[in-house]
């Protein structure tokens, strides 16, 4: 297991800045949590961190490694992203094994079939699925497929982007149960981007609040419900999401 | 286990695309229009397979003691004006017309695809820098362009297949591009771009399947314009040559004798807009059977 | 609840044309001058009953016992007469206010022209009408807001400016589905109470679409839980934790909660005889 530290990390679009600078430290074997309103950034960090986005400046460091310094084979085995869209994250024209094989190709790791299997059992599908298309899944099994995907390269770092705002309650609770089991077995560590704090509540033990591209508040898990959050926008939205919740 | 895997997988994936394809031809035998292109496509290659025996005569047998005979029964579709078999004529001109029809098309589509999959895909300099000389190609009328290209390469049917191939691919490259660019965005390219893959291969095995069937589309759409240019580039002596009996070529030596021996002209003007018109009603057909909706019942 | 209800429907039934099986079976259900909540996952059927009263599914086939809409049989009601009803007298407020607002024309025109269609009245008295119903969904500077376009404004600006559209001509009933699911929690509240104390205010009846158990408990009176196109259980929101029904229970286990324990959430399991079930 190894730690996550994304230093000064900023980009910009043309005159827009993103990400004015962004710093925080994830300890090895931790789930830390991203929360924040849609265009806050959440999901920019974690897309700059897996170099989809190359165009920024800052450094993000694995161990102490910087993802900059790895190849692009080494930073796919330690990097891994599960994207929030089930629907558009698996191709449409690619049955499963294809979608899982194609990593073990590119890596050239052997053991093709002992492999596919273990990803499906690690991910609580039946082996036969995998002669599926992905429209002959529901949405919480194409997100089972999707997280499969991400780890059949054993990743140092998983990261989650709203893995379960497009699937219903019920399948979110399995697809939460699944990442919670995982961890424990694979002990990666994890970053999780959500809108929802009560999911983040319920997967990590510390969160950043991130409002216009800043981080303005890193808490721990407890401050949610003790008050103990400082800035007022932190203090806002934990406040909606507890009224929402209806449970305050 | 793994012994048998490559055969097993081979077999589980042959049926799958071959179920597909049934399902396309029967979709398009269902719908009247795109049953009517598939039956003239399947007499067009019928008859080119078959040429020698279904014609009545040898199509460059020259008979001048019975030049421009009308119809009748033992030349069908009457004689020309040195007494050969209009028919056999447009029999064997038939495999003329298919053969210009699979060169252009197995080169337009792959140029095509591969010029406007790597523009859409890596989008900046290499795009603008392609889509550029796409431009240059496409500000031309086709049939103008194709004039130069043989006018330079000198008149022959290879001539005329290579330069009607250099001015259809094009708005292959264009389509297959702006198809590109909006999967290029989508979560899978980026996931297999996590996962190591080349641009090549994520070129080759991600956006190419998504722009096949679009491609395919506007090829049998194309298919049409590819047969009046040929028949165009024939008709000004710049195509095929005599005595070759191609379709274009035919209506051109006719023209002369038009307005006494009408069926010099009108049966390989009706064989030219038949087939063309067929792939036209094809390519519409085809654009129904391969709508994504369609493809998800499949 | 006034004792005549706004709409009355028995035994509603709709399948989708090509489809194996119906999306609706056999829903019926009354509504008052109340707040309805319709609850479900995807799939279960709750947008298509929306959709299925006003009549915006012209392609299924749709049967009922009864569907009654103030008076009006919507089962026998031609085109011309729904074209009158729809945003008159009942109307609907969708997900995403970016794909339901035309972009390439200014927000307080659109709820201007919404207005006209129902009603004859001059352009000046409609831009009134529109800038006062703005106001009334409490954005603070209407003229101003009134003149943007809709990418000019946030998402719970712009699900304000269609509420404010859909209550300008006072109809008597309002589908709501999923009205708040596109935006952020933060602003989620705020819109909510705004659409709340609207229905409240002017007697509106209301149905609310939604795949959340939460905001039906907060704003709804009555819920119904849909499983597989049909309603399982009919339940007065407060009594929402008393459910019976294993679906409505197991929904309501899987929701994580803040400050929950950690354990592993309950899994719902589902039982083939819940499709079987008649309605409750």
């Amino acid at each position: 297991m190894k730690p996550l530290r994304i230093e000064k990390m900023s980009i910009r679009f043309g005159a827009v800045t993103i990400l004015p600078e962004v710093s925080f430290e994830v300890a090895p074997g931790e789930c830390f949590g991203l929360v924040g309103e849609s265009g806050s950034g959440k999901s920019t960090v974690l897309r700059c961190a897996s170099m989809l986005l190359g165009t920024w400046s800052g450094d993000a460091k694995v161990g102490d490694r910087s993802v900059r310094e790895m190849d692009l084979m080494e930073r796919c085995r330690t990097l891994q992203m599960v994207f929030q869209d089930p629907y558009g994250s698996l191709h449409p024209r690619h049955s499963v094994r294809t979608t899982l094989s194609e990593p073990l190709k590119i890596h050239r790791l052997g053991d093709t079939e002992e492999r596919l299997a273990q990803a499906m059992r690690d991910v609580g599908l039946p082996v036969e699925f995998l002669d599926r298309y992905p429209h002959q899944l529901s949405g919480g099994q194409r997100q089972r497929v999707a997280i499969a995907r991400a780890l059949i390269l054993e990743p140092e770092v998983l990261l989650l982007d709203e893995p379960t705002s497009a699937l219903d309650v019920s399948v979110q609770a399995e697809i939460l149960n699944l990442l919670v089991r995982l961890r424990e077995e694979k002990g990666f560590t994890c970053v999780m981007v959500s809108h929802d704090l009560a999911v983040i509540d319920h997967m990590c033990d510390r969160f950043a609040v991130m409002k216009a591209g800043d981080i303005v508040e890193v808490l721990p898990r407890e401050a949610i419900l003790d008050g103990s959050a400082r800035h007022p926008y932190a203090q806002e939205l934990i406040a909606a999401s507890l009224a929402y919740e209806g449970a305050a | 286990m793994s012994e048998t895997t490559p055969a097993a997988e081979t077999r589980r994936r042959r049926p799958q695309s071959l179920i597909a394809a049934g399902n396309i031809l029967r979709f398009l035998a269902k719908t009247p229009t795109s049953a009517f292109g598939l039956l003239v496509l399947a007499v067009l290659i019928l008859t080119a397979l078959f040429a020698p025996l279904i014609a009545t005569h040898d199509p460059y047998l020259q008979d001048l003691t019975n030049t421009l005979a009308p119809p009748d029964s033992a030349h069908l579709f009457g004689t020309d004006e040195l007494g050969r078999d209009i028919f056999s004529r447009l029999v064997h001109g038939s495999r003329i017309t298919l053969t210009i029809i699979f060169l252009v098309t197995i080169v337009v589509g792959p140029l095509g695809l591969l010029v406007g999959t790597v523009a859409g895909y890596f989008g900046g300099k290499t795009d603008v820098a392609l889509m550029r000389v796409t431009d240059i190609f496409l500000s031309f009328p086709s049939l103008i362009l194709s004039l130069a290209f043989v006018a330079a390469l000198g008149p022959s049917l290879n001539n005329a297949i290579i330069a009607i191939s250099l001015t259809a691919w094009p708005p292959i490259a264009r389509l297959a591009r702006a198809e590109t660019m909006t999967f290029r965005s989508a979560d899978y390219i980026a996931a297999a771009r996590l996962q190591g893959a080349s641009p090549a291969r994520i070129i080759w095995k991600s956006i190419v399947p998504m722009c096949l069937p679009s491609v395919l589309i506007r090829l049998t759409l194309n298919m049409a314009t590819v047969i009046l240019t040929a028949a165009g580039l024939g008709f000004l002596g710049l195509g095929a040559q005599p005595p070759m009996p191609e379709w274009g070529a035919m209506i051109a030596t006719g023209r002369r004798y038009m307005i006494d021996s009408w069926w010099l002209v009108t049966f390989p003007g009706l064989a030219i807009l038949s087939v063309s018109l067929a792939f036209n009603l094809l390519g519409d057909g085809l654009r129904d059977a391969l709508d994504p909706k369609q493809m998800m019942k499949r | 609840m006034t004792s005549d209800p706004i709409l009355d429907v028995q035994g509603l039934s709709l399948r989708y044309p090509g489809a194996a099986e119906p999306a609706v079976r056999g829903v019926s259900f009354t509504l008052g001058r109340e707040r309805l909540g319709i609850v479900g996952e995807s799939g279960s059927g709750k947008s298509t009953v929306g959709r299925a009263i006003m009549k915006l599914l012209p392609d299924a086939e749709m049967s009922a016992e009864r569907m009654r809409f103030e008076g009006v049989d919507l089962l026998r009601a031609s085109e011309a007469q729904m074209l009158k009803l729809r945003g008159a007298r009942m109307s609907m407020i969708l997900q995403d206010p970016k794909y339901s607002l035309n972009p390439i024309r200014r927000c307080g025109d659109q709820v201007a022209e919404a207005y006209r269609t129902h009603v004859r009245c001059s352009k000046r008295a409609a831009h009134d009408k529109a800038v006062a119903m703005l106001a009334a969904v409490q954005i603070r500077d209407p003229e101003r807001v009134y003149g943007l376009y809709p990418h000019e404004v946030s998402g719970g600006m712009g699900q304000r400016i269609m509420i404010a559209m859909m209550l300008l001509t006072d109809p008597d009933l309002v589908i709501a589905d999923e009205p708040t699911s596109a935006l952020d929690v933060t602003v989620r509240l705020q819109v909510l109470k705004i659409l709340d104390d609207l229905v409240k205010e002017r007697g509106i009846g209301l149905i609310m679409i939604s795949h959340d158990l939460n905001l039906v408990r907060n704003f709804c009176d009555r819920v119904l839980i849909m499983y597989a196109g049909r309603v399982v259980e009919t339940l007065d929101a407060r009594d929402l934790d008393r459910a019976t029904h294993p679906y409505t229970r197991g929904l309501l286990a899987a929701q994580p909660r803040i400050g929950g324990p950690r354990a592993p959430l309950p899994v719902l399991q589902r039982d083939p005889s819940w499709t079987m079930e008649a309605p409750a």
